[in-house]
């Protein structure tokens, strides 16, 4: 898509599929390797029979103390923040898309971390959450600055693959599928897929197994 | 890039078209579906004003909600937002023309118990479930993959899923597997190798002397935690052992269409000249059981070797929080680390040969006093089978609570959870903090011949130094 880059409000308005090619707002920093879904949304929470509630719980027993007392977890501390920022391997475990939905419901709109699993960043995509990979130094980094400055300005450039800061401008990695996608507003698979329906029919038809 | 494997041949065979962002359109062969993950999908499908595309294509179970109690299934559910979810589903599939086994249907269970042993998984099939341990259905030769409840949507209503193609590792198992050992250690052994994370953007193709000599059973289990390695699908080349799980089972093929699917599973075998993005070689020879003492499926040891010390594992901090949760000591072996109660079953390790092998264990001997053991068949078909065996006196003379099938204490969903800071040998495939219920809960991970020896000496113990019978019960033939 060109013209010039907007800001994260949609662009196009009214249109069911906005591009993303920004999210400008401030940092929450959740640090840990290997954050589970279970963590994110825990299970017993996924009784429900829409995704509603889900912004509720997100990190719902890390935000709680013994007596259920909301405690200091930063997404207590930096709410209103839209930039996520994680470690490796994040989202790691179950495959609900409770978990990532829970993050957007509560303002998550993009997350920069080391590493992130894969059906997670999947659902990401499918939500038009941007996930942007750094390195190591460049995640802790850049959590160490939230902390410092809660309220400071970050800026993740889906195009550019970019997280800007402070005058730092530090160089990510989108996997290419969702930056076509969020770019191009083409993140919602379902429209774009059904147009191939009479082709899917064919490889239904073809395959050996599906006159059982 | 990967060529001539099973899975670049399954993967074209089901490709519809290439997708505007680069991603391909893969057609799905076999849409599992459950209560948990899909009543937001079939939502979003009326919100569309679309249908289900491909009805027979989707199969439907319920199991992770569901009491196990007998009691407790009479409808409505205790549970009211159980039973809301139940009502969805039943709705929903009666709505799409889906094919559901519900809880008055004796077949009712674990979707991916379900999948494979009434014979809807077969080799060469696209599998997707939301549900990321679709990867045991690899056992079969099919690409099984968990998905999110869009991409649920995106099957529902196109019959497939946007996907990019993964890089194919090749996991080589070499040796021979010593009594008492099985498929459950050989996965925890491979996962410590490679790490939880190590799979990421990769699919793993299991093979080797330690593969081949498995069950389906043992298979379906190793395939099953392919997703506890960071690997999104895991498979094994079909051979006589898949043909003859598969022959007879009520929705295969049979007679004549058997033999003719049979050319088909044949021909999607990786060649033998495949060639592979890498190839890793794990050593199973003489390898010990397999227990997890920290908060993943990585930070495991044998049961006769000692738990290591944080500075000596792969991520250090880590390690060293999640032996503060599981109170294991650097230095000494797991062996003698006291449990709470002992669960048995999941979709790793419930199934009929899993209730078997622990009945081995459990045979004549009496559950300790202090532990509160469960057994869950992971379906009502194997539920009816060990019962048909004897094997369920064997558990309940031994004090296990014998119980209806479904999900359980894997994820607690249901009443079956873990209380306070119990300690829990369990056969599921997940230890993190608070998956089996309570915040403070411990799990240790391991196969269900350990979790039974377990059960028996109310601590982790090595099942090896066990007596135990060549078979209990009274095999019948299916
Ligand atoms: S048994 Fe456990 S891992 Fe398997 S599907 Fe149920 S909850 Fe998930």
């Amino acid at each position: 898509m060109s013209g010039p880059a907007g800001d994260d409000a949609p662009d196009a308005e009214g249109a069911a599929v906005p591009a993303i090619r920004r999210v400008a707002g401030t940092g929450v920093p959740v640090r840990g390797d290997d954050i589970d879904t279970d963590q994110i949304l825990p299970a017993r929470f996924l009784k429900a029979v829409t995704f509603d509630d889900m912004g509720e719980y997100a990190f719902y027993d890390q935000r709680r103390d013994a007596d259920g007392e909301l405690n200091d977890h930063p997404l207590n501390e930096y709410r209103g923040a839209n930039v996520l920022a994680v470690n490796e391997n994040f989202g790691c475990g179950s495959s609900r898309e409770h978990a990532p939905q829970g993050l957007m419901r509560w303002g998550v709109e993009a997350i920069v971390g080391e590493s992130f699993a894969e059906i997670f960043q999947d659902n990401c995509k499918s939500l038009g959450i941007a996930t942007l990979a750094v390195d190591h130094e460049d995640a802790v980094a850049l959590q160490d600055f939230i902390e410092a400055n809660p309220d400071a300005g970050i800026e993740v450039d889906v195009r550019e693959e970019t997280v800007r800061y402070d005058g730092t401008v530090v160089e990510g990695e989108v996997p290419d599928a969702m930056r076509e996608a969020l770019l191009e507003g083409i993140w919602d698979t379902t429209a774009v897929m059904r147009t191939n329906l009479d082709r899917a029919k064919a490889v239904h038809d073809d395959l050996p197994y599906t006159d059982d | 890039m990967s060529e001539g494997t099973l899975y670049d041949k399954v993967w074209e065979r089901h490709k519809v078209a290439d997708l505007p962002n680069g991603q391909d359109q893969l057609f799905i062969g076999l849409h599992l579906v459950h209560e948990v993950t899909s009543p937001q999908a079939f939502g979003m499908l009326r919100e569309r004003d679309m249908e289900v595309a491909f009805p027979d294509r989707t199969v439907a179970t319920t199991d992770h909600i569901v009491p196990t109690t007998s009691e407790g299934r009479s409808r409505p559910l205790a549970d009211e937002r159980a039973e809301e979810m139940l009502t969805h589903l039943e709705q929903n599939t009666a709505d799409a023309g889906i094919r559901f086994f519900g809880l008055d249907d004796e077949r009712q269970g674990i979707a991916h118990v379900v999948g494979p042993e009434l014979g809807f998984v077969q080799p060469g099939m696209t599998v997707v479930c939301g549900d990321s341990h679709t990867s045991t259905h690899g056992a079969f030769g099919a690409i099984g993959m968990g998905i999110g409840t869009s991409q649920i949507r995106d099957v529902f209503a196109t019959g497939s899923i946007a996907a990019d193609k993964k890089a194919v590792r090749r996991v080589e198992v070499g040796g021979e597997l010593g009594d008492g050992v099985g498929a459950k250690d050989v996965i925890l052994h491979v996962i410590r190798q490679l790490g939880v994370d190590g799979g990421v953007g990769h699919v793993y193709e299991y093979g080797g002397e330690a593969i081949r000599s498995l069950d389906m059973e043992g298979r379906l289990a190793v395939c099953n935690m392919s997703i506890e390695g960071g690997a999104r699908a895991g498979y094994i080349n079909p051979d006589e052992t898949t043909y003859e799980y598969l022959r007879g089972r009520e929705f295969a093929p049979s007679g004549d269409a058997f033999e003719e699917r049979k050319e088909y599973w044949e021909s999607i075998r990786s060649d033998a000249d495949a060639e592979y993005d890498d190839v890793v070689e794990v050593d199973a020879d003489d390898l010990a059981p397999q227990v997890t003492w920290g908060t993943n499926p990585e930070q495991v040891v044998g049961v006769d070797e000692a738990v290591p010390e944080p500075a000596d594992t792969r991520d250090p901090e880590a390690a060293a929080s999640a032996q503060a949760h599981t109170e294991v000591t650097p230095g000494e072996t797991m062996e003698g680390h006291a449990v709470d109660v002992a669960f048995l079953g999941t979709c790793t390790n419930g199934r009929v040969a899993d209730f078997r092998e622990a009945a081995r264990v459990l045979a004549g001997r009496e559950v300790d006093d202090d532990v509160r053991a469960l057994a869950v068949p992971g379906s009502g078909t194997v539920k009816r089978k060990l019962e048909a065996e004897g094997i369920d006196e064997v558990f309940e003379d031994a004090g296990f609570q014998w119980r209806e099938a479904g999900c359980s204490m894997c994820l607690a969903m249901n009443d079956d959870a873990l209380e306070g800071d119990e300690v829990c040998a369990s056969s599921s495939n997940r230890n993190y903090v608070g998956r089996q219920g309570s915040t403070e809960g411990r799990t240790h991970l391991m196969s269900p011949a350990m979790v039974a020896a377990a059960a028996v000496e109310g601590a982790v113990t090595d099942v090896r130094e066990f007596d135990t019978p060549d078979a209990v019960g009274t095999e019948v033939d299916e």
